[in-house]
C-alpha cells in the first residue's frame, strides 16, 4: 500500500511537477519574491521541487535538501517559501492521489493524508530546524562580539586610563563595566580614570546611577574617576531627571578631561620648541645689527 | 491623532527598541536633538520601570496634531502589581529596588504633561506628553 502510493506518485512526477509550478506560480506573485529576478525563481522553484521528489525517493532526508536549504539561507530566502512550497506540494499531490482512483472511503483518505504527512513533514521540520539553527547561530555570535566591545579600557599614558562607553547600557554590560573598570584600576595602576560616555545615546536613572557606583568603587580602591563626554543635551536631562553628579569632576570633551588627569597626577603638556620661531629670532636678531 | 504605534516591554532588550521607535517619532515631529533626548529618556525611565516592576506590558506613541499645537503622547501600560503609594514614588529619591529614586519624578520634569493610574493588583497607566514648541 505505502509503496504504491509512492509509486502512484514518483511515476507521474512530471504531473506533479507542473502542478505544483503553477500553484506556486499563483501564490508566489506576493511580496517576498518581488525582488527576485524570474528566472531565478523559476530556477529555485525547479530546484526545489526536484529536492523534494529525491527526498521521498529516497525515504527520508537526503544531503541535497541540506545542501539546497543551506544556498538558500546563503542567499537570504525566507523560510515563508520553503514552508509555503511544501505546503503546496502537501495540497498538490494529495488531490492528485485521490483522483487517480475512484475509492472515495474515508479509511482510504485518513490513509492518504498519513502517508503524504509522512513524506511532507520531515523535510519542513529539518528546513525550519536549519533555518532557526542559522539564526540562533547568528544572535549568540553577535553576543560574543557585542561583549568583547562592550567595556575597554585604554592605558593611554602612566597613571592615566581611559574607558570609552559606546551604545546602550544593560544590566549585564553595566555589571563588566564595573569589574573591567576595577581590575584594569588595578591592573595599570592608574591613579585617574576618565569614563567617556560619548557614544552613550541615552542616560537615563539606570545609566546614571551605574555610573555613580562605579565612580564610588573607583575612589575606594583609592583612584579618582572623570565623567567625560557629556553631551549638551545629555547634561540637560540629567539635571531634568535630578541626578546628583556632583561627586565627582565631569567634563564635556575627554579632550578637557585629560588635561585634568594631568593636572591631577602634577603633569603638564609642554610643546617642544619650535623650530620656524627660533630661525625667525635668529633673523631678526641679526637684522637688528 | 495620527496613527498609535506600540512596543511590547518583555525583555532588558525591549526598551532599546521603544526608545529607538519613539525617538523616530519625535524627529519625524520636528523636536529638536535635546527634546529628542528627553523624550527617549523618559521612554527608557517608563519602559523600565516595566520591565522591573511589572515584568511586562507596553508602550504605545501617538501624534497629536491640534489646531494650535503638535506634540507626543507616550503611554505606558501594564498589568503588574500596581503602585502602593502614588505620593511617595513621585518623591525625589524614593525608590524600592535601590535604585536613585529619580525615574518618575524625572520622567514628569522631562515632559510637559504627566498623568498617572495605578491600580493595587491590577497594574498602572502612565500618560505623558511633550508639546513641540
Amino acid at each position: 500500500m505505502d509503496e504504491n502510493l509512492k509509486d502512484i506518485v514518483l511515476e507521474h512526477s512530471d504531473d506533479i511537477v507542473k502542478m505544483w509550478l503553477e500553484e506556486i506560480n499563483t501564490s508566489n506573485k506576493n511580496d517576498y519574491t518581488s525582488t527576485i529576478s524570474d528566472e531565478m525563481v523559476e530556477n529555485t522553484n525547479r530546484e526545489f521541487v526536484n529536492v523534494i521528489f529525491t527526498s521521498i525517493e529516497k525515504n527520508g532526508l537526503s544531503s541535497e535538501l541540506d545542501e539546497f536549504s543551506e544556498r538558500l539561507i546563503n542567499l537570504g530566502w525566507p523560510l515563508s517559501y520553503l514552508t509555503e512550497g511544501m505546503q503546496v506540494f502537501r495540497r498538490v499531490v494529495t488531490g492528485y492521489i485521490l483522483k487517480q482512483t475512484d475509492k472515495i472511503d474515508s479509511d482510504y483518505f485518513s490513509e492518504v493524508l498519513k502517508e503524504v504527512d509522512g513524506w511532507v513533514d520531515p523535510i519542513i521540520n529539518r528546513l525550519v530546524n536549519e533555518y532557526s539553527g542559522s539564526w540562533e547561530n547568528i544572535v549568540s555570535l553577535q553576543r560574543v562580539a557585542l561583549q568583547e566591545l562592550s567595556a575597554p579600557l585604554i592605558p593611554v599614558m602612566e597613571n592615566i586610563t581611559i574607558m570609552p562607553l559606546i551604545g546602550t547600557i544593560d544590566t549585564e554590560r553595566a555589571k563588566l563595566i564595573m569589574e573591567n573598570l576595577l581590575d584594569g584600576v588595578i591592573k595599570h595602576n592608574a591613579e585617574v580614570v576618565l569614563i567617556d560616555i560619548t557614544g552613550v545615546p541615552v542616560v537615563d536613572t539606570m545609566v546614571a546611577h551605574h555610573i555613580i557606583q562605579a565612580a564610588e568603587a573607583v575612589r575606594l580602591i583609592g583612584s579618582r574617576c572623570i565623567l567625560v563626554g557629556i553631551r549638551p543635551e545629555i547634561a540637560q536631562t540629567i539635571v531634568n531627571l535630578g541626578i546628583d553628579l556632583g561627586k565627582f569632576p565631569t567634563k564635556s570633551s575627554l579632550r578637557k578631561g585629560f588635561q585634568t588627569a594631568l593636572e591631577l597626577t602634577n603633569r603638564r603638556i609642554e610643546e617642544t620648541q619650535n623650530k620656524e620661531e627660533d630661525i625667525e629670532k635668529l633673523i631678526d636678531s641679526l637684522d637688528g645689527e | 491623532m495620527d496613527f498609535q504605534s506600540c512596543v511590547n516591554i518583555k525583555k532588558e532588550w525591549d526598551i532599546v527598541g521603544a526608545r529607538q521607535l519613539g525617538r523616530d517619532i519625535a524627529r519625524k515631529i520636528g523636536f529638536g536633538t535635546v527634546d529628542q533626548a528627553r523624550i527617549a529618556t523618559a521612554i527608557s525611565e517608563l519602559a523600565r520601570n516595566i520591565y522591573l516592576y511589572a515584568g511586562t506590558g507596553k508602550i504605545c506613541f501617538e501624534t497629536i496634531e491640534e489646531m494650535e499645537q503638535k506634540g507626543i503622547m507616550i503611554l505606558a501600560l501594564d498589568n503588574g502589581p500596581g503602585i502602593k503609594e502614588l505620593s511617595l514614588v513621585m518623591e525625589d529619591g524614593y525608590s524600592t529596588s535601590g535604585g536613585l529614586g529619580a525615574g518618575l519624578p524625572g520622567v514628569k520634569r522631562l515632559m510637559d504633561e504627566f498623568d498617572i493610574h495605578s491600580e493595587e493588583g491590577k497594574g498602572t497607566e502612565i500618560k505623558v506628553i511633550k508639546w513641540l514648541r
